[in-house]
């Protein structure tokens, strides 16, 4: 009996390996979820004097959408959030991030905004409260200010089929 | 046309492979000696278009032809020439060819070198390389193809990555898949063994040098591996236990353990099973290294470009060969007890503790690499396993076995006495312990592992001069000890000195981050570094901002480093390279951060002092060495001699 | 004489004031805590590197944020809690004892407790195995056959 312990031990772990194959080991789950969403005010981009913060979104179901002008794949996902600005009932919040050479405002400008509202993150202080590791990261945050979910990466039509929807329906937006 | 070539001798390479499997296997088991003899010329034949299939795509990095899409993406036209040598392997599907073309080496050298050894015990041993070979040939032709063609072709490549540019890693893959595939002998070995029911002391004689001589190869690669680590990541560390490191880690542990229980198994006839069991497990530890770097399944530094399709291959792969070695083994490991009695107290009972140990310590990596998977594949969350983990599990497993060393050798088969042990080591012991407690006490205060790690150095030291010396006086001259003798105790030595270089430089290391401006000048370890800025400096394929730090000490200038700070042109991808200035007894390591001015006059720079550092390569060194030198021994040649006639006597019967 | 000496330790001085280098971090025992603590960190955007060896970007934001949080006042287990509640323990090389973990740092003792009781048992029935006449004989056979010296 004792010699077949090796076989057995190898076929638990090729039981792992195969399940590790389909999986992600950067794909890291955030701890925020089911957390509120942590609070901040920010000057907005293109509107001096105003400020934002998540609280002025209490009763509304709306997306945090981390991004910045620097950032390359955050250009192939904004065509897809222009989309849905216009189709879709959920608001879009815009934190730029880190755009130290000030570009978000004219590129808004350019290409026309998705967003209510662009909270301007300079110093990436508030990106590191949300715990984010690059751009595009885009957070659901209920009528609560609970985060709801995280989506790491940018949204393509399928994610937000796949992802989004069911998960905005559940929390009636 | 070249490409092509090497596609076609590729698929000859893996025709001939099958052959070289199928036949002898098929012939062994039948008696049939026309089909055994297939085995040589089968394997010698594959090896060669293996090779014709390397030198082609040698070829085409050498001649930048990048209309090979693997070129492209991992040569560049302003790559200096060994780099485009060493960029053959540098990406995954060049080093499966290099895996491959090893593979057949082994195989060649076998068929070479066997010439005493029964038929059908070269067949399949052969055979079983063969059926490994077809394997990773077919791996490479269905989905590492490294001859595909790029259509239209590129203009120019994509570069090798640059902290593969080093002169550490032009030899480091060949010699570390020396060993990984060195591995293969034993296992095929094992295998032959098991199929034909021969365990004896002649299959431990026969699998030994094999196994010794790969278990060197791969200490050197790993030393390689470790040095090119320091030189080239730019934060001093030698070592991180990524999955990477830990991949070819954990091979040398179980292929030490085979090494030492191989021993038990020629002189003793006993723990047989147990021996095939670790032949089996160090070959497969190297194949699972391949799945767990190529398949994505872990994050690393090192990670090759990774692909479902050839995680899935290889997992599938690795179920055939490990899963069905394990299978043959429960069914056919010997059931009975063998060998003779042997005490609590005895050389057998000794090596088999450092066995349990050194297993232990197997487990321990293995536990710490796969955890996070485990954990992932259980929905139970993700974490990380890093250095701090490692550091404070596996120095007090690992332990034991270097207390132990200093015992083992020194002991009699069957029964030792322990009062006798106690009379010839007590010296021995009472100053390694006085030298762990008082050197610390000498340098920054006390420091447990400070004292562990010197104790144990010097303990293993004394002892290897104890056995010298025991041996002479029972009438031996130095020249006429045996090579196994003087390889064991190189070996052992080799590892009494790592030991205290990493004990001194993990204990006693100094670092300082500055900022410095031109003419700025700070102080570490008694040196006083001076920053003289910075300077342009184009490379073959980057553009580097080269710093001058001159180095001085009570006011007397002793030597000038330069840290370079490096852009490569293709991928546009910074490098640091650090200046290190070596010596026996410490380095000097000075790398550039980054700068903080936008005219580059102040900059961030790190530097390290280093004590005894070079120790721990040297140990790595002496080790190998040590492995070539008992491989090499009398024994092993006389041994082909002596067999011939056997061997004749055998088939007649 | 006073003033001349006065000068002439100025003079000394002078050059270690004017060029001597400043540390990273402007408080070199922060710098220290916050270097030690990095290496237990895992680098987010990295393949696999410490906070304290990468020069990533979001690896330099958060060794500031660490230097930061250390020069408030905030000890090392709060400086991790900051970490942990922001990225989870994704973050830590040196996991947590915690119920997940119990197997990952308690296995290399169970590894060492399996070890030596197979030892135990093997001893046990070694010592009282008798030395069969058979097995010395083909060792000896063997060892003849291979021209064993020793």
């Amino acid at each position: 009996m004792k010699r077949w312990l090796p076989l057995v031990v190898f076929a638990v772990l090729v039981g792992f390996f195969a399940k590790g194959l389909f999986l992600n080991p950067r794909e890291v789950p955030s701890p925020f979820i089911g957390k509120p969403a942590p609070a901040f005010s920010l000057p907005v981009v293109g509107n001096p004097g105003a400020a934002f913060s998540p609280a002025d979104m209490k009763g509304k179901v709306w997306l945090l959408n981390v991004w910045a002008p620097w950032c390359v794949s955050c250009r192939q996902e904004h065509g897809v959030l222009m989309e849905l600005s216009r189709n879709q009932p959920v608001p879009i919040v815009g934190l730029n991030w880190k755009d130290k050479e000030r570009e978000a405002e004219q590129l808004l400008a350019q290409h026309g905004s998705p967003y209510l509202a662009v909270p301007d993150d300079l110093t990436g202080k508030v990106g590191i409260d949300y715990g984010v590791t690059g751009t595009p990261e885009t957070y659901v945050i209920d009528k609560a200010g609970i985060i709801r979910m995280k989506q790491v990466g940018p949204i393509s039509p399928e994610v937000w089929k796949e992802k989004f929807e069911p998960k905005l329906k559940e929390l009636g937006a | 046309m070249i490409p092509e070539l090497g596609h076609f001798a590729l698929i000859v390479a893996l025709l001939l492979a099958l052959t070289q499997a199928i036949l002898p296997l098929y012939g062994a088991q039948r008696g049939n000696l026309t089909l055994m003899s297939v085995a040589r010329p089968a394997a010698q034949g594959q090896f060669v278009f293996v090779a014709i299939a390397f030198g082609c795509l040698a070829y085409s990095f050498l001649t930048n032809d990048f209309s090979v899409e693997n070129v492209a993406r991992n040569s560049f036209s302003q790559l200096p020439e060994i780099y485009r040598f060493t960029a053959t392997w540098g990406s995954h599907e060049g080093s499966m060819l290099l895996w491959a073309l090893i593979l057949g080496f082994w195989t060649t050298a076998v068929s070479v070198f066997s010439r005493h050894l029964p038929d059908d015990m070269v067949a399949r041993v052969i055979g079983i390389m063969g059926l490994i070979s077809s394997g990773f040939l077919a791996f490479l032709l269905t989905t590492s193809n490294p001859f595909l063609r790029l259509l239209p072709a590129a203009a120019d490549g994509r570069d090798m990555n640059p902290l593969l540019q080093d002169p550490g890693m032009v030899i480091h893959p060949p010699m570390l898949y020396m060993g990984y595939v060195g591995f293969s002998v034993a296992f095929a070995f094992a295998i032959a063994a098991l199929l034909s029911g021969r365990l004896d002391a002649a299959w431990a004689r026969w699998s030994r040098p094999w196994t010794t001589v790969a278990w060197a190869f791969l200490t050197f690669g790993i030393g390689l591996g470790s040095w090119w680590a320091y030189n080239e990541l730019g934060w001093g560390g030698w070592w991180f236990w990524d999955p990477t490191e830990n991949a070819s880690f954990m091979p040398w542990l179980a292929g030490t353990a085979l090494i030492h229980s191989l021993a038990v198994t020629e002189k003793r006839g006993a723990f047989k099973a147990w021996t095939v069991l670790l032949a089996l497990t160090a070959f497969s530890l190297s194949l699972l290294g391949t799945f767990l770097v190529r398949s994505g399944v872990l994050s690393s530094v090192h990670a090759f470009a990774t692909d479902p399709a050839r995680g899935a291959f290889i997992l599938g792969f690795l179920v055939v060969v490990i899963g069905g070695s394990l299978a043959l083994f429960a069914w056919r490991a010997p059931k009975m007890l063998t060998g003779g009695r042997f005490t609590w107290f005895s050389r057998e009972a000794l090596l088999l503790s450092n066995n349990v140990v050194l297993l232990a310590a197997l487990g321990t990596v293995l536990l710490g690499t796969l955890y996070p998977l485990l954990l992932d594949a259980l929905g139970m969350g993700k974490i990380s396993v890093g250095a701090p983990y490692f550091n404070a599990v596996f120095v007090p497993v690992i332990a034991p076995a270097l207390f132990l060393m200093g015992i083992g050798p020194l002991a009699r088969w069957k029964e030792a006495s322990l009062p006798d042990m106690v009379a010839r080591l007590k010296w021995a012991l009472a100053i390694s312990v006085a030298t762990g407690l008082l050197l610390p006490l000498t340098l920054k205060g006390f420091n447990p592992w400070a004292t562990l790690g010197f104790t144990l150095s010097v303990w293993i030291a004394l002892t290897v001069l104890i056995g010298f010396r025991e041996r002479l006086k029972h009438g031996g001259r130095l020249n006429s000890l045996p090579r196994g003798f003087w390889g064991m105790q190189l070996a052992h030595l080799g590892m009494a000195w790592g030991v205290a270089g990493i004990t001194l430089v993990a204990n006693y290391q100094q670092e300082h981050d500055v900022r410095m401006n031109v003419g700025d000048h700070t102080q570490l370890a008694g040196y006083t570094f001076t920053f003289q800025g910075t300077t342009e400096r184009p490379g073959p394929n980057y553009r580097a901002a080269r710093g001058t730090v001159e180095v001085s000490q009570n006011g007397k200038k002793l030597f000038v480093l330069h840290p370079e700070k490096r852009i490569y042109n293709a991928s546009g991808m910074p490098m640091t390279e650090a200046a290190i200035n070596y010596n026996f007894f410490r380095d000097i390591y000075v790398a550039l951060g980054e700068p903080l001015d936008d005219q580059a006059t102040t900059w961030v720079v790190r530097i390290f002092h280093k004590p005894f550092i070079n120790w721990l390569w040297i140990g790595a060194l002496f080790m190998a060495i040590g492995g070539f030198l008992a491989a090499s021994d009398r024994r092993y040649r006389i041994a082909v001699k002596a067999l011939v006639p056997g061997n004749t006597a055998v088939q007649g019967a | 004489m006073k003033s001349l000496l006065f000068s002439l330790l100025l003079l000394l001085a002078i050059p270690a004031w004017a060029g001597e280098a400043v540390s990273v971090g402007e408080d070199p025992v922060i710098e220290q805590r916050m270097v030690n603590l990095a290496e237990e960190l895992r680098c987010l955007v990295c393949q696999n590197e410490s906070l304290a060896g990468s020069h990533a970007e979001l690896a330099e934001d958060l060794r500031r944020e660490i230097r930061v949080q250390m020069k408030a006042g905030k000890n090392d287990k709060e400086v991790i809690e900051y970490l942990t509640t922001r990225y989870g323990d994704f973050v830590l090389y040196r996991p947590p004892f915690k119920p997940l973990t119990y197997l990952l740092w308690l296995g290399p003792l169970l590894f060492l407790a399996i070890g030596g009781s197979a030892w135990y048992a093997t001893l046990k029935k070694r010592r009282a195995q008798k030395d069969s006449p058979v097995d010395e004989k083909q060792i000896a056979a063997a060892a003849q056959l291979l021209d064993e010296k020793q």
